[in-house]
């Protein structure tokens, strides 16, 4: 598939807002039973805030993937069999539980404010993890992308957003309490440390795929040598443009590296080295190094999947 | 219920574009907007079609055949590309089958065409909204179109009547009797699509010629040796010069 710069910010972004969100609620758990140290309302409510800019960059990058955007409120409709449809009820739902937990958070005084915020931020980390199985089974579902059509799909989406989602909480918290940081970081490297597990399974499963469409099933001919000679046109068109991303094997196979250094080791170090010394900078770069991996890890997913319609076009002529 | 469809056979299909150019003349012209073409005399064209004609070649030199192979819709009786849609823009019409896109309701997210196999539907790049073949829902049911012509345009273009259109699921019906009697198959069947449309295969056309057609050797008279055998290139009428 080619890869949309909208679709791969949009999930990298979201992913990472869900993953905060549900750290803030476990701090705040923790704090309730006593595990941690309380902290002001104003942590959650600054990473409520964070939250929500974040699902609204995700959103306005989506809109980008629309040809008709005005009409995108339409896309609610078909929930009952539609994932898309789904994710799009889900995450509006999510970004006003984040909003209203937040705000909470901000004008209420701590006592007070819990007795909402337990009920309201449990109902919004369903949410959140209700997206991230939405997110990932527009993809899972497609069941000739063989690439996708796993439930490691959902489980990599689920990890590598929670991660993401957790090296950002330890960097807010470093800068904002950084009493905090101690307690998000072990999270983020178990996450990560797990997501690396599941993303390379669906790596080793994606290379021992056996196409299960053939030039021969798609034309109906049984010989072992067909080739195409013409794709009936000159031109391009929009199966030509939509289904290939249109690279060499040797930046693919780049990206893939990049994106296994970028999302795990790297990250893992430097918060490792953050959390030891003290160093905000340091989980800040944690989280945007790991970011910018992700996207490279999205870009990939996308390249990676090859589409059967692209038996029908090999040969311009 | 009734299931609208193709059967495309290719044993006759020549390859001549007739059906892509026909299907583009026609639903280009029609009320739901045009097929929008991109630079088309320019170094690089694209356009919006709904039929293709490709072209393949099978087996090896010197025993090669070259299939035409025309691609549209396949008006899957299990179509992907609709529970998928978001918005319920794509659907399929109960009472003939056909698959249609809501060009109003579509907001042109592609989700249906990543969720085609066959690659089936495109993104017009000036409607911003997927579009796909209509088995020329327009004009099927015209009733001011003389009864013959009620068919869709590529069926009317095609000059070696290479395709056939009616309802698969009447056994009597044309398409029906073709797809049994002539092999008809379906495209990628792994998938479960259960596409409507069919296509007939190619069928190689032999003579076989006996050696006892050519000489008759079952005279009982030449093998009791009562008569001289003649030539092969003496003139013959096997019985009746021969003795």
């Amino acid at each position: 598939m080619r890869p949309a710069f909208s679709v791969i910010f949009l999930t990298t972004l979201i992913g990472a807002a869900q993953g905060l969100f549900l750290a803030l609620y476990l701090a705040e758990l923790a704090a309730r039973f006593g595990w941690i140290a309380g902290v002001s309302g104003a942590f959650y409510a600054a990473g409520s805030a964070l939250v929500v800019v974040l699902m609204m960059l995700g959103l306005v990058a989506s809109i980008f993937h629309l040809g008709r955007p005005e009409r995108g409120w339409r896309a609610a409709a078909r929930w009952r069999t539609s994932w898309l449809s789904r994710e799009i009820i889900v995450l509006p739902l999510f970004t006003a539980g984040a909003f209203f937990y937040g705000l909470v958070h901000w004008l209420l005084p701590a006592e007070s404010a819990a007795r909402i915020t337990a009920p309201l931020g449990a109902a919004t980390a369903v949410l959140a993890v209700a997206l991230y199985v939405c997110t990932a089974m527009i993809y899972a579902c497609l069941k000739f992308l063989q690439e996708w059509a796993t439930p490691l799909t959902v489980v990599n989406y689920t990890l590598l957003g929670l991660a993401s989602g957790f090296t950002l909480a330890t960097a807010y918290s470093a800068f904002a309490a950084p009493a905090l940081a101690g307690f998000f970081g072990p999270y983020a490297l178990l996450l990560t440390a797990a997501a690396v597990l599941t993303r390379t399974a669906s790596l080793a499963r994606n290379a021992r795929l056996k196409p299960r469409s053939t030039l021969q099933t798609a034309i109906g001919i049984r010989h072992p040598r067909i080739v195409q000679t013409s794709m009936g046109m000159m031109g391009g068109a929009f199966n030509t443009r939509e289904f290939f991303h249109g690279r060499t094997r040797t930046m693919l196979r780049a990206v893939k590296w990049l994106f296994l250094l970028l999302v795990f080791p790297i990250p893992a170090a430097l918060l490792v080295a953050g959390l030891a010394r003290d160093s905000a900078p340091l989980l800040a770069a944690a989280f945007v190094l790991q970011y910018l991996g992700l996207l490279a890890e999205r870009w990939f997913f996308f390249a990676q999947a090859n589409h059967p319609q692209n038996l029908y076009y090999q040969s311009i002529a | 219920m009734t299931q609208l469809a193709l059967v495309i056979d290719l044993n006759v299909c020549v390859g001549c574009h007739a059906c892509v150019t026909s299907c583009k003349e026609w639903n280009t012209s029609g009320a739901a907007g045009p097929m929008a073409d991109f630079n088309p005399y320019g170094a690089d064209p694209t356009g919006t079609f709904f039929n293709r004609v490709q072209t393949f070649e099978v087996g090896e030199y010197p025993n090669t055949q070259t299939v035409h192979f025309p691609k549209s819709c396949l008006h899957c009786e299990e179509p992907p590309c609709v529970p998928v849609c978001p918005t319920g823009a794509s659907y399929k019409r109960p009472e003939d089958g056909i698959v249609l896109v809501d060009y109003d309701k579509c907001i042109g997210c592609k989700y249906c065409s990543w969720a085609c196999p066959y690659g089936a539907r495109e993104l017009d790049k000036k409607q911003r909204v997927m579009k796909k073949c209509t088995l020329c829902v327009d004009r099927i049911y015209d009733a001011n179109l003389p009864p013959a012509e009620r068919k869709p345009a590529c069926v009317l273009a095609c000059p070696t009547n290479a395709r056939l259109f009616g309802d698969v699921h009447d056994p009597q019906s044309e398409v029906s009797q073709a797809i049994r009697d002539r092999a008809g198959y379906a495209l990628m069947p792994e998938w479960g699509t259960q596409p409507a449309n069919h296509y007939l295969p190619r069928r190689r056309t032999d003579l076989k010629i006996e050696v006892e057609e050519l000489a008759r050797v079952d005279n009982p008279l030449k093998i009791d040796g009562k008569l001289p055998k003649p030539a092969h290139s003496d003139p013959a009428l096997d019985d009746v010069t021969s003795w």
